[in-house]
């Protein structure tokens, strides 16, 4: 049987009513999480270059050995009690939005490659029928050159899936989502 | 199904793609917002690995007692229609999704909704903030009640005005079955003119998101109800080589 799957419909403009406010979640890891602690700032733009003040943003991510907190996850790894891997925010007026989290490791692919560390992405917004799925990875990280998804994007394109370090702050990382445009962020089909 | 470890890496049991048509273009150009906001370009096709396959899972969280009685969370009685929402959460097989989590918000029976930034002239009811959440039970059962919510105007075209409609969030078992949508009504001769609704091309897929009255829960002297099953991503049986 392959029912059809009940269709997406856009968020519309009031998600906050129901999935963020006292819904949101900014910090990923606890404090008894292992790894390199790091906040991500997005900023979500339209085709204008404008800041879009009602978008959110929803993260899912490993922990520092590789595993995700999920029963299909096989591997051996401990995971942490205080670790759930998700995080979501609406964003401000400027577009963005902060998370605090730990630097994921990196997860095997079904052929064993491993991945380079990478958070996966969901945008929703007003405007967008559909959420879209993206990765960020971060900018210095050498394991990026095998990363076999990252080998899927044509090389004038993978830049936009790079997280940059806010060059003031050790730590933070910044990430622009273009949903068009020049610079438009690679979105996949999950 | 897919807890196999091979010598190579863990094997894994995709999620099926949905079919063609059944779900929303991006550029729908009569909803105007999707104009500037679009992708233009197409996405790449990601096959999947732990990342997409795995997912947050809530089951752990509190539900609060009247978290999936949105007529019951304030010190009154809301104003409008008293209905009783239900239906199963399923997967691509007609399986239930257990233990899921459901978030629903939606306008009062005034078609005004709790907030900031809605400047509809119709009156905010005190004892109405429209949003819920529940979890799925082991049969990927689910049930709300709440009030009807009124047609709201907006202003994407001259005269325009969305059908009632509850908008849902479901996350499923995996990144990859993540869902947010909208039910509607039977009936509604909005729907008719909805660029939202009528995004979807297969008619039968759009037919999925107009839930149906529901005499056999309906409460005699109390409540209307009507029946929603909400269908999630099927996935493969069996994992692929790659
Ligand atoms: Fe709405």
């Amino acid at each position: 049987m392959d029912l059809i799957p009940t269709p997406s419909q856009t968020v519309g403009p009031y998600f906050h009513l129901g999935l963020t406010g006292g819904r949101s979640v900014a910090r990923v890891a606890g404090e008894a999480t292992k790894g390199e602690r790091i906040a991500l700032t997005f900023r979500v733009l339209d085709g204008d270059g404008a800041p879009i003040n009602d978008a959110m943003i929803e993260i899912w991510q490993a922990n520092a050995a590789g595993k995700y907190r999920h029963p299909d996850d096989p591997q051996t790894a401990p995971i942490e009690d205080d670790f759930w891997g998700f995080g979501r925010l609406a964003t401000a007026e400027d577009g963005r939005c902060q998370f605090e989290t730990i630097k994921p490791g990196r997860v095997p692919d079904s052929r064993g490659v491993l991945q380079a560390p990478h958070i996966n992405v969901t945008v929703f917004a007003r405007g967008l029928l559909r959420h879209l799925c993206t990765r960020v990875y971060f900018a210095d990280d050498p394991a990026n050159r095998q990363d076999p998804v990252l080998a899927l994007v044509s090389e004038e394109r993978r830049a936009t899936l790079l997280l940059h370090p806010d060059p003031g702050r050790a730590g933070h990382w910044l990430f622009d989502v273009h949903l068009q445009g020049e610079r438009e962020t690679v979105f996949f089909d999950v | 199904m897919s807890k196999i470890q091979n010598a190579t890496g863990p094997l894994i049991a995709p999620y099926r793609r949905p079919q063609p048509g059944s779900q929303p273009e991006l550029l729908h150009e009569p909803y105007r917002s999707t104009i500037r906001r679009a992708p233009s370009k197409p996405p790449i096709l990601l096959p999947h690995t732990l990342s997409e396959v795995t997912g947050p899972l809530h089951g752990h969280e509190e539900i609060g007692e009247t978290d999936n009685d949105l007529t019951r969370q304030h010190a009154g009685e809301p104003l409008g229609e008293r209905v009783i929402l239900s239906g199963r959460v399923l997967d691509g097989d007609g399986h239930p999704v257990p233990h899921t989590l459901i978030e629903i918000w939606q306008a009062n029976a005034a078609g005004r909704y709790f907030h900031q930034r809605d400047q509809h002239p119709a009156p905010l009811d005190p004892n109405f903030s429209g949003a819920g959440r529940t979890l799925s039970d082991a049969n990927g059962g689910y049930r709300f009640v709440t009030v009807k919510p009124g047609a709201y105007p907006w202003r994407n075209h001259y005269n325009a005005w969305r059908p009632a409609h509850i908008h849902i969030s479901l996350f499923g078992p995996a990144f990859a079955t993540r869902l947010v949508t909208q039910m509607y009504f039977p009936g509604d001769p909005l729907l008719a003119l909805d660029p939202i609704f009528q995004s979807i091309r297969d008619e039968r897929a759009r037919e999925r998101l107009i839930s149906r009255l529901d005499m056999e829960t309906a409460q005699p002297e109390w409540a209307l109800a009507y029946r929603f099953d909400i269908v999630l991503r099927g996935r493969d049986a069996t994992p692929l080589e790659a």
